[in-house]
This record gives C-alpha cells, structure tokens and sequence, in this order.
C-alpha cells in the first residue's frame, strides 16, 4: 500500500514538474511549448561527452552531485533562455497556433541535435549510484531515490511558491500572467519577465532530467517527450495557465497512471495508458476549463 | 514646452481607420477631458500613447522625449500612468499586491522602498477602504472599490500624467461622484495633469477644464469644458447634424 503511495508520488512529482515548466510559459506568453521535452533531454544528455557509441561517455555526469546538479540546472535554464531569445521573441505578435507550431519545429531542431551528436541509440549510465540503495520506511522497502525525488519535488514547489509570493519578480510574473499588457503600462519590463519564466522553466526541466536520469539508467532522446506529453495533459486538466492546477493535475495523473497500474486486471495493463487518457477525456468533459481554471486566459486585446 | 504633445496621429485596425490625424497638447497641470459617442477612437489614442496600440502614422511627445513605437514599460517610466476601460484589476492578486505592481520600476533608485512604502500610505489614506482590504482578493472587491483601486495604483508609479479611461463605466452614479470627487483632490494635492476620456461631456462640464470633442476618429471641438456645454454647437457636434 505504502509502495503504491510512494510511486503514485514519485511519478507525479515528474509530471507536476513538467507541468509546472509548461505553465510558467503560457501564463506570460500564451505559448505552449512543445520544445519543452526536448530541453529535458538536452539537459540529459549534457552530462555525456558527445559519441556516437552505444557506451556512454560520462563527461558531466562524474561531477560530484553539489556541482552536477547546479550544472544541469543552469544548462536548462540556458538552452530555454536562448529558446525565447533566438526563437520565440520574433514570435511575440503571433496568434498562439503559430507560436505552438514554432515550439514544435524548435523541439525538433533540438532533439535532431542530439541524434548528430549521440545518436538515437539508448544510452545506459548510472548517475548518482548511491541513490539506489533501498531503505526501509514502515515495513515498505524503498528505493531511496523515490524518496529525494519525492522530497526535492515538495522542495521546489514550496521553493517556487514563496518565490512567487515573496518576490518583486514573482509578483512581476504573477501580474503579468493575468494581464500582461496592463503588467506592461506599470513598468513591468515584458523581456525581463518573459526570460525570467523560461529559465525557471528551463531549470524545472533541468531537475526532470536529472530526475529522470537517475530514475530509469536510460538516455534516449526521445525521452523528453513522453513526459512532456503526459505533463502537456496535466497543464491542460489543471487549467492553462493555473500553477497550482498544474501541479495538482501532475500529481493525480501519477496517481491515475500507478493506480490502475496496480487494479486492471493484467491482460489489460499494456492499455493502461488507454484508461488514463479516457480519465482525461471524462475529466475534460465536466470541467472543460480545467480544475482550477486560470484568471485572465480570455482574450489579451 | 507641453507634457504631452500629439500630432496627426493616425490608428488603424486592419483597414479600419480608428483615429485620423488628431493633434493636441496638454501642459502641464492642466486637466483636460476627451469625450464623444462610442467608435469616435478616444480609447485608441488613450492606448496608442500608452504605447499598446501601434499607430500608424504621426508622432507622440512625452515630457520632452519621442514615444512613438515605444514599448509601454518605457512610457510608463516617462511618467505615464494609464487606468484602462473596464479598470484591469489583476483580480488572483491581493488588492495591496496589485498597488505594488507599479513601484517596481523605480527599483534602481535609493530609497525606493520607502518611497514605495510612503506612497502606499498616501493611497491608503486617500482610499482607506482599500487599507481595509488590502490583503483580501483584489478581484472579490465590488466596481467601485476597483476603479479606486486601479486609481490608487495609477498613483503608486509617482506619475506626471495620469490617463483614465471611462471611469464612469458600470458604475452607479453616486459612486461615480465619489470617484470624481477624490480624482479631484488628488489633483489639487498632487499637481497631476489628468487626462480623462468619457462618453458623456456633463462630467467634464461639471468638473471645468479643458474638453476635446472627439468624433469618427477625428477632433471635432477643442475648448473651455464650460462654455462648449452651453452651446449648442456641442450637440451638433456630438450628434453630427451638419451631415444630414
């Protein structure tokens, strides 16, 4: 039962992450982007030296973890301000479909990156080994990576909350996710708030990587992806542009997911992700504007 | 040399022309009103000086400096203070966060935070009902409590001129005067130059000061609020029966 609890959590701290990545954009700039998942996996893939081989050569990734994790952050935080600065400011006057479908190209450009520099072959390493070791909480024997996963997640959230709260830059980003052009005609700088949410969010998606890294032993370059994708569909149930629906939707998309993991009967636990999307579609259905539905979503004029 | 200078200024929306080579200028101190009936472009200008909506043509003065193509955070710390149609509360943040919002551009200064502070109080003592919920949710305040809320806020950036547009709207009338009678005040107190567009010209003829009668884009009448409400050049002004 306990175990059930702990994956259900671990799980949804990735999802709640990635949405929280995902949030943080639209709500200044109504961009969903897609490129998102692909910033995860360059961060990954920024701790090996660039080799097509099938071993992996860890470059980055035997720094100590004071250092490494820092150094991750920052790469992400990087490539999505680079993002916005090369990308998508040109797209600022643009409807929203043709940022999105920008997001996409740019995630591509990325992820085609990598395939030149690494190849597409899975790539095993095993980053943090010390982490795996399982601990005992409660007669519940537990890798005690799900443990720091679980932990470091409350700790960014609670982290980002009083960020938002405490700061002049949060409250900059709060009132310019509302309304941005009023934001604007109060001194709030459009540029400084825009860069500032993509390096939060690039940093979120840093500490995914790093999560994720660890987690599964595993680089591919598509992993970005799958959690993007699932992170998309939280942010959406949470409510566009809701951080606190994100996170929400984040958690109980785990939950959904290791819940029927563990209740369907095995022949239709390959579907598992069937169940889950038809949970979405029904939530989508009674509360289309998602669960905590954003301020100021309506039209900017 | 005026505070704010606009000449053949010129707003189109796709292929609709908004505003057509309007001209005027404002000293400063000075209170001046823009009234005419709906779609004569007043808030178009309102929002083309702020610097949200780009025009398409002419040039804009703003105490000394070109704001033409500007971005609005950049005319906002000219001085600039612009209270929106339909006041743009940020209603997720608390009603004191949303009067903080506009201090942070003066940052860079010494002493801003108690500047800021100082300000604060000034806008509390002015609104004390707003002191009074200055921690509760700016967007559960009733319309009146949010036009003196966006009002305040105007105040907090320490503006040289204010813009207010339609502060009347969806307000009940004695709550109007309320607002009228503060901005008033304020006026007197802070030597603000107040720049107010209404739909109706018996506010501004109430009030006195300057009034420009816009309307199809265009000024129509440009004088002494008081002495254009008495005629009767006004009403065909407004009306535009000497197209018909």
């Amino acid at each position: 039962m306990l175990q059930i609890l702990f994956d259900a959590l671990s799980l949804g701290s990735l999802y709640a992450l990635g949405a929280l990545g995902i949030a943080l954009i639209f709500g200044v700039m109504r961009l969903v982007n897609f490129a998102h998942g692909d910033v995860i996996a360059f961060c990954v893939f920024a701790l090996l030296w660039p080799s097509t081989d099938a071993m992996a050569i860890v470059f980055a990734g035997q720094l100590p973890w004071y250092l490494l994790v820092p150094f991750v952050l920052l790469c992400g935080a990087g490539l999505s301000v680079l993002c916005e600065i090369i990308v998508f400011r040109r797209f600022r006057q643009a409807n929203p479909a043709t940022m999105m479908i920008a997001s996409f190209a740019l995630g591509f450009v990325i992820r085609y990156f990598l395939l030149m520099l690494f190849s597409s072959r899975p790539k095993s390493i095993s980053l943090l080994p010390a982490l795996s070791q399982p601990v005992e909480i409660f007669g519940a024997r537990l890798p005690l990576l799900q443990l720091i996963t679980i932990v470091t997640t409350m700790v960014i959230l609670i982290g980002l909350t009083l960020f938002m709260r405490q700061t002049r830059f949060g409250l900059e980003m709060r009132a310019a996710a509302e309304n941005f052009s009023m934001a604007r005609m109060l001194g709030v700088r459009a540029n400084r708030v825009i860069m500032g949410a993509f390096a939060l969010s690039g940093a979120l998606a840093g500490a995914i990587a790093l999560i994720f890294g660890s987690q599964t032993g595993t680089l591919d370059i598509q992993m970005g992806a799958s959690i993007m994708l699932m992170a998309f569909i939280a942010t959406v149930i949470g409510g566009l542009g809701s951080l606190g629906g994100a996170v929400l939707a984040g958690f109980l998309l785990g939950a959904a997911s290791v819940i029927m993991q563990v209740m369907l009967p095995i022949d239709a636990r390959p579907f598992r992700d069937a169940f889950v999307y038809g949970a979405v579609i029904l939530v989508l259905l009674f509360r289309p504007q998602g669960l905590i539905a954003a301020r100021g979503t309506k039209e900017r004029v | 040399m005026s505070l704010l200078a606009l000449s053949d200024i010129t707003i189109r929306y796709s292929r609709l022309t908004a505003v057509r080579d309007v001209s005027f200028s404002m000293d400063e101190g000075e209170i001046l009103f823009i009234t005419g009936p709906n779609g004569a472009g007043k808030s178009s200008l309102l929002r083309a000086i702020a610097g949200v909506t780009p025009v398409a043509g002419g040039r804009i003065d703003l105490a000394g400096h070109e704001i033409t193509g500007q971005a609005p955070e950049n005319i906002a710390r000219l001085g600039f203070s612009m209270v929106p149609e339909g006041r743009d509360v940020f209603g997720s943040l608390t009603t004191e966060e949303n009067l903080l919002v506009g201090t942070g551009m003066h940052a860079r200064e010494r002493g801003w935070r108690s500047r800021a502070a100082d300000e604060l109080e000034a806008v509390y003592a002015t609104f004390p009902m707003l002191k009074e919920r200055r921690h509760g949710q700016a967007g559960l305040l009733s319309g009146g409590q949010q036009q003196m809320l966006v009002i305040g806020r105007a105040l907090m950036t320490n503006p040289r001129l204010v813009a207010i547009d339609e502060p009347s709207l969806g307000l009940a009338p004695n709550i109007n005067d309320q607002v009228y009678e503060r901005l008033i005040a304020l006026r007197a107190q802070r030597q603000l130059t107040l720049l107010i567009v209404e739909q109706s010209s018996a506010r501004a003829m109430m009030v006195g000061g300057r009034m420009i009668l816009m309307r199809g884009g265009q000024i129509v009448l440009d004088g002494d609020a008081r002495t254009l409400g008495n005629g009767e050049a006004i009403q065909a002004a407004y009306f535009g029966y000497e197209d018909h």
